[in-house]
């Protein structure tokens, strides 16, 4: 392939990245990008990988996305019950939507302005505080801005690490913010104090846009790093296998 | 001489009272008993307080302002992500809201069903939940020391859901890939009302589905009230998907001051007869 990788298969490549190393638990990814990246790490570089349909099927090769009724190879049942039961085993790990997310890797969906009387509700914490303290959790956000990346959220949905670490070991013992992916790059919390730090720009992005772009002070690493690039097979599988009808380039610009 | 569960709508909305807690089944906008709530859409009962993983029940009992307190861990319409009139009455300040981690919620109907006055979970720990709910305690662990959230005992007056089928007596199947928590539900109320799209004999419920199917036993219902379309718009596979149609202007209203009238003109104040004529038009036309 000769043409240029798109920015959506630059973001689902790097979405597959943060699931690397996860070996056999369960990828529960939410949105188009995230799901492309979790099936894409499981068919190339993690093959232990666990996914679903979206629902309660765990399945043992991926569905092309849009294909509501294509035949599905079923491995086990997960209905939200034993989905439960997996979050709070440990077994799992999370791509979540922000629509706030701070320094600290704190996330917020549930409301902006006051809790007691929002400016505007939002979906509500949903799964987000039970699932960082309890599994690796990384977020996805297809639109990089400072409405986004503020330095505080409005209400403390996903926990980050300074308040994981302020309420004691058992909300700390197994929490970890990976990755937040962007447009824009990848982030992560690899600093002394766990600060956000930039981990990659993705390619033609420069520093001065993510600075302008984020409501708080990155960490820069020197040299910076740029976002791996999709292989020839990772656009193969996405293109043949994964998402035959294009749906990755509707969830994010460019 | 069995008993025979079986009543209408009205005869389980005569069952409940103002102030009552109420638990109602499904989760977003899949499987909702939606001809129970509009029976109690359509009836003077008010100060509501509603536990739910919430979609259109919620946001319908928030229109009416039949609900004073929602206890939940989201409201969504799944497909479209946020409820309009959960929205507005959280930002006009016209229900109050405990909000919870999904597993939190679980945990405190789990608390209820085994009759104890909580269960120690990890979840909020470090999160607005506790900020948030002020009456939320912590609890240390007398083995080790490990300090949990107490997440305290959501106990129910009466739990609502619906079925795919039940029999007379009041045996519940869930033909779908997933029964949410309906049977936790209904183990954590004090009554239970069921209602389902068809009440069969009980030997047809296993004539054609597995016994694993079964997933509420008439121990823990009081009522089952066979509701066709019972679900309509909320999904109730395999006999129905979503009507997305519907939904949507569900959705739409909102935006318009005098919306809600006329959807509930057009959608909720009507005989069920009726309504199910129009839902089924409604899903045919989306076929």
């Amino acid at each position: 392939m000769s043409d240029t990788p798109t920015l959506a298969e630059v973001c689902v490549v790097a979405c597959a990245e943060a699931f690397r190393g996860d070996g056999e638990i369960l990828a529960s990814p939410i949105g188009v990008i995230p799901t492309l990246g979790a099936r894409l790490a499981a068919l190339t570089f993690e093959p232990d990988l666990v996914y679903t349909d979206g629902d309660a099927w765990q399945l043992a090769a991926p569905i092309p996305l849009g294909d509501d009724d294509a035949p599905k190879l079923v491995e086990a049942w997960l209905p939200f019950g034993k989905m439960f039961d997996i979050v709070w085993s440990g077994r799992r790990h999370v791509m979540m939507g922000a629509t706030q997310v701070d320094q600290h890797g704190n996330q917020n969906i549930a409301c902006i302005g006051p809790w007691a009387r929002p400016k505007a509700q939002l979906l509500g914490v949903r799964g987000a505080p039970g699932n960082t303290v309890n599994d690796p959790t990384s977020y996805w956000v297809p639109s990089h801005s400072p409405r986004v990346f503020v330095p505080a959220v409005d209400c403390v949905s996903g926990v980050g690490y300074d308040r994981a670490a302020a309420a004691g070991p058992t909300a700390s013992e197994f929490h970890a913010v990976r990755h937040v992916i962007s447009n824009l790059g990848v982030f992560d919390f690899e600093t002394p104090d766990h600060r956000m730090r930039i981990r990659s720009l993705h390619p033609g992005v420069t520093l001065d846009a993510v600075r302008d772009a984020t409501g708080f002070e990155l960490a820069v690493p020197d040299p910076l790093p740029t976002t791996r690039a999709p292989t020839d097979e990772d656009r193969r599988l996405l293109r043949d296998v994964l998402d035959p009808h294009d749906q990755r380039d509707a969830e994010v610009a460019g | 001489m069995t008993a025979d569960k079986r009543l209408t709508e009205d005869d389980v909305v005569a069952e409940l009272r103002d102030g009552m807690t109420i638990g109602i089944g499904g989760w977003g906008s899949r499987r909702k008993p939606m001809s129970i709530v509009r029976a109690i859409l359509r009836s003077p009962l008010r100060d509501l307080t509603i536990v739910s993983y919430g979609g259109p029940d919620v946001g319908m009992l928030c229109a009416t302002g039949q609900a004073a307190r929602i206890v939940y861990g989201f409201v969504s319409l799944d497909s479209i992500p946020l409820e309009p009139y959960f929205r507005a009455a959280r930002q006009d300040g016209t229900v109050a809201a405990m909000e919870l981690d999904e597993g939190m919620l679980q945990w405190g109907l789990r608390a209820a069903a085994m009759r104890v006055s909580f269960l120690p979970c990890r979840a909020g720990l470090g999160s607005a939940i506790m900020d948030n709910n002020p009456d939320l305690r912590t609890v240390v662990s007398p083995y080790d020391g490990q300090e949990l959230v107490a997440m305290p005992a959501l106990a129910l007056d009466v739990a609502l859901l619906h079925a795919n089928r039940a029999d007379r007596r009041g045996n519940a199947q869930y033909l779908g890939p997933d029964w949410y928590f309906d049977d936790l539900f209904a183990m954590a109320a004090q009554r239970t009302f069921v209602s389902c799209e068809q009440v069969v004999d009980t030997a047809d419920l296993t004539a054609t589905a597995s016994e694993q199917t079964i997933k509420v036993s008439r121990l823990f219902t009081d009522g089952v009230v066979e509701a066709p379309y019972g679900a309509h718009f909320t999904h109730c596979v395999p006999d129905y998907p979503r009507d997305e149609a519907v939904q949507r202007d569900y959705a739409a209203s909102a935006k318009d001051p005098d919306g809600w009238a006329a959807f509930r003109a057009r959608w909720v104040d009507l005989p069920e007869p009726d309504y199910r004529r129009l839902a089924a038009a409604s899903l045919d036309g989306a076929r």
